[in-house]
């Protein structure tokens, strides 16, 4: 599947939700998808560009409501504004960016790609996360990565209380203050490869000028019940 | 769902379009709360000495000059009285307490949507949009007012049971969320007096905090209280006369933005209704902790 250029300027004022989104579904169906889309006055509408699967990339050119590019694939979906809750929800591959502030349960339960919230995340972000890669330049709310199964979380401010609740094999680097975190979450050493994989989310995020020897790694101290291994058992 | 706004003026000019403002915060939450709204707005001071009245009849055409007129009858002075579709502001040469006594015996007939001095409060059944025209929010001023869709869940759609509840003299609550401990609660608060008049759970929310402040906490002890006793999801915004505060439950269920200029400061369950206010683009941004209070308050000229 090649791409055309030029742009598609939709204007949500004059255009249906559904309509925009049929849209860009469409784009996984034919030979040529076209290649650049903008949406104009998304004045805060919830489910924009949800269920993609083509490589193409969606503009958003403002505020973004809830679910904002969920279940994304291949996409490149950009909010040039604040997006709310569940920006990129089960996100599978592409990336999604927010130039401002993502509300609760950015990129939840994501099982690859990429999101990067350049202004604050708040609470629950990348909770049950299950592969997918997430960096925010600021900081994080609480109950962040609650529960993350796998992928890594790169967050260059502060984490808020219970960061890492119950987590399994997720990573979690943050180069600020923690307020405290969650059951069985612990400091871990941060090596050599750690810093090259932070490096390599900075540089994919776009992030300049950040030395990834001063973040704080954190992870599961493998304590919980589904870790002993006398309950291999059970399962 | 439900929707809550909040907006706090810091200059004269946002306090001149207070309404203004709000309405369009309103606007941009009615599909979050389509079946009733209301807005409580503090404004216009009662002159000293006296009290004002927020008074609702379903009756467009009930003759609130005569209400007026028993009221100056009993307190004396020149009752003030303006009727903004089927609710009145009525100003009253008495205390609020007095006068909300003297109002609940002498006419049964109406309810009390508040008391006070600068409160008033206005709610309806109906989509958001359509309260907001019918009852001119925009052109109200004031110094700060809240407002709330609904969209019902535990209770009936009516008057009473629309957002905001008055919690006491210039206090009310607007709540986005469901408690589930309110039969307990309401049974609780009722031995100790408090009365009810729907079936609600924000309503036993803002009985609980009338309760609290009447065995003599602060709102903000009130507030931390409702940790402890109120069981459910809950954001909170409340009004007080010099300001208004917000509440998270916990585990912080219900969305909630706060925003913060040198003009203004801005609640919302969603960013989108705070950025129709000018500067917004430029405020301090942020979503308010689980389980801690925060509040604004006018500082003293």
């Amino acid at each position: 599947m090649s791409a055309t250029t030029g742009v598609e300027t939709v204007d949500l004022a004059s255009t249906p939700l559904r309509e925009l989104n049929q849209r860009l579904h469409d784009q996984a169906k034919v030979a040529e998808p076209i290649g650049h889309w903008q949406v104009v006055n998304p004045s805060g509408a919830h489910a924009l560009a949800c269920g993609l699967d083509a490589p193409i990339e969606v503009e958003i050119m403002g505020h973004a409501g809830y679910y904002c590019a969920g279940m994304n694939q291949q996409a490149t979906v950009s909010v040039h504004g604040n997006a709310g809750v569940g920006l990129a929800e089960n996100i599978m591959s592409g990336v999604v960016r927010v130039t401002g502030n993502a509300s609760q349960a950015a990129g939840a339960t994501g099982r690859g790609g990429l999101v990067i919230v350049e202004g604050d995340a708040s609470a629950r972000c990348g909770i049950s996360l299950k592969g997918a890669d997430i960096v925010v330049r600021g900081s994080v709310g609480h109950m962040s990565a609650f529960m993350a199964q796998t992928g890594r979380m790169v967050v260059l401010g502060d984490a808020g209380d219970a960061l890492g609740d119950s987590i399994y094999e997720a990573r979690i680097y943050v180069r600020g203050s923690v307020k405290s975190l969650g059951a069985d979450c612990i400091e871990k050493e941060l090596r050599d490869e750690h810093r090259d994989e932070i490096g390599e989310l900075l540089a994919a995020a776009g992030v300049e000028g950040v030395d990834p020897g001063k973040f704080h790694r954190y992870g599961s101290a493998r304590k919980l019940y589904s870790f002993h291994v006398d309950n291999a058992g059970s399962y | 769902m439900c929707g809550i706004v909040g907006l706090f003026a810091k200059t004269d000019e946002v306090q001149r379009r207070l309404g203004a403002h709000l309405a369009s915060m309103l606007l941009e939450m009615n599909d979050r709360g389509p079946d009733s709204a209301g807005v409580a707005f503090y404004r216009d001071p009662a002159p000293a000495e006296e009290s004002k009245l927020t008074l609702h009849h379903p009756d467009l055409g009930y003759d609130w000059a005569a209400l007026a007129a028993d009221a100056a009858a009993e307190f004396g002075g020149q009752p003030g009285l303006r009727q903004r579709v089927n609710h009145a502001v009525v100003t009253v040469a008495a205390p609020a307490e007095a006068a909300e006594v003297w109002v609940a015996v002498a006419h049964p007939e109406v309810r009390l949507m508040s008391a006070g001095t600068v409160i008033e409060i206005y709610k309806e059944v109906g989509l958001p949009r359509v309260f907001a025209e019918r009852f001119g929010v925009a052109e109200l001023d004031g110094t700060h007012a809240l407002g709330h869709t609904r969209m019902a869940t535990e209770s009936r759609v009516t008057t009473d049971g629309s957002h905001p509840f008055s919690t006491g003299l210039d206090l009310c609550l607007v709540h986005n969320g469901s408690l589930s401990n309110h039969n307990r609660v309401r049974k609780d608060l009722q031995r100790e007096g408090i009365v009810f008049r729907t079936e609600n759970d924000s309503e036993v929310a803002a009985g609980y905090l009338m309760w609290r402040m009447r065995e003599g906490a602060t709102l903000d002890q009130a507030l931390e209280g409702c940790l402890e006793d109120l069981d459910g999801f809950y954001t909170f915004a409340v009004g007080t006369a010099d300001g208004f505060a917000v509440l998270r439950d916990p585990i912080a269920c219900k969305p909630a933005v706060l925003a913060e200029t040198d003009e203004w400061v801005a609640m919302a369950s969603e960013y989108r209704a705070i950025a129709t206010l000018p500067g917004a683009e430029g405020a301090r941004i942020w979503e308010p902790e689980p389980a801690t209070v925060y509040s604004w308050e006018k500082v003293p000229a």
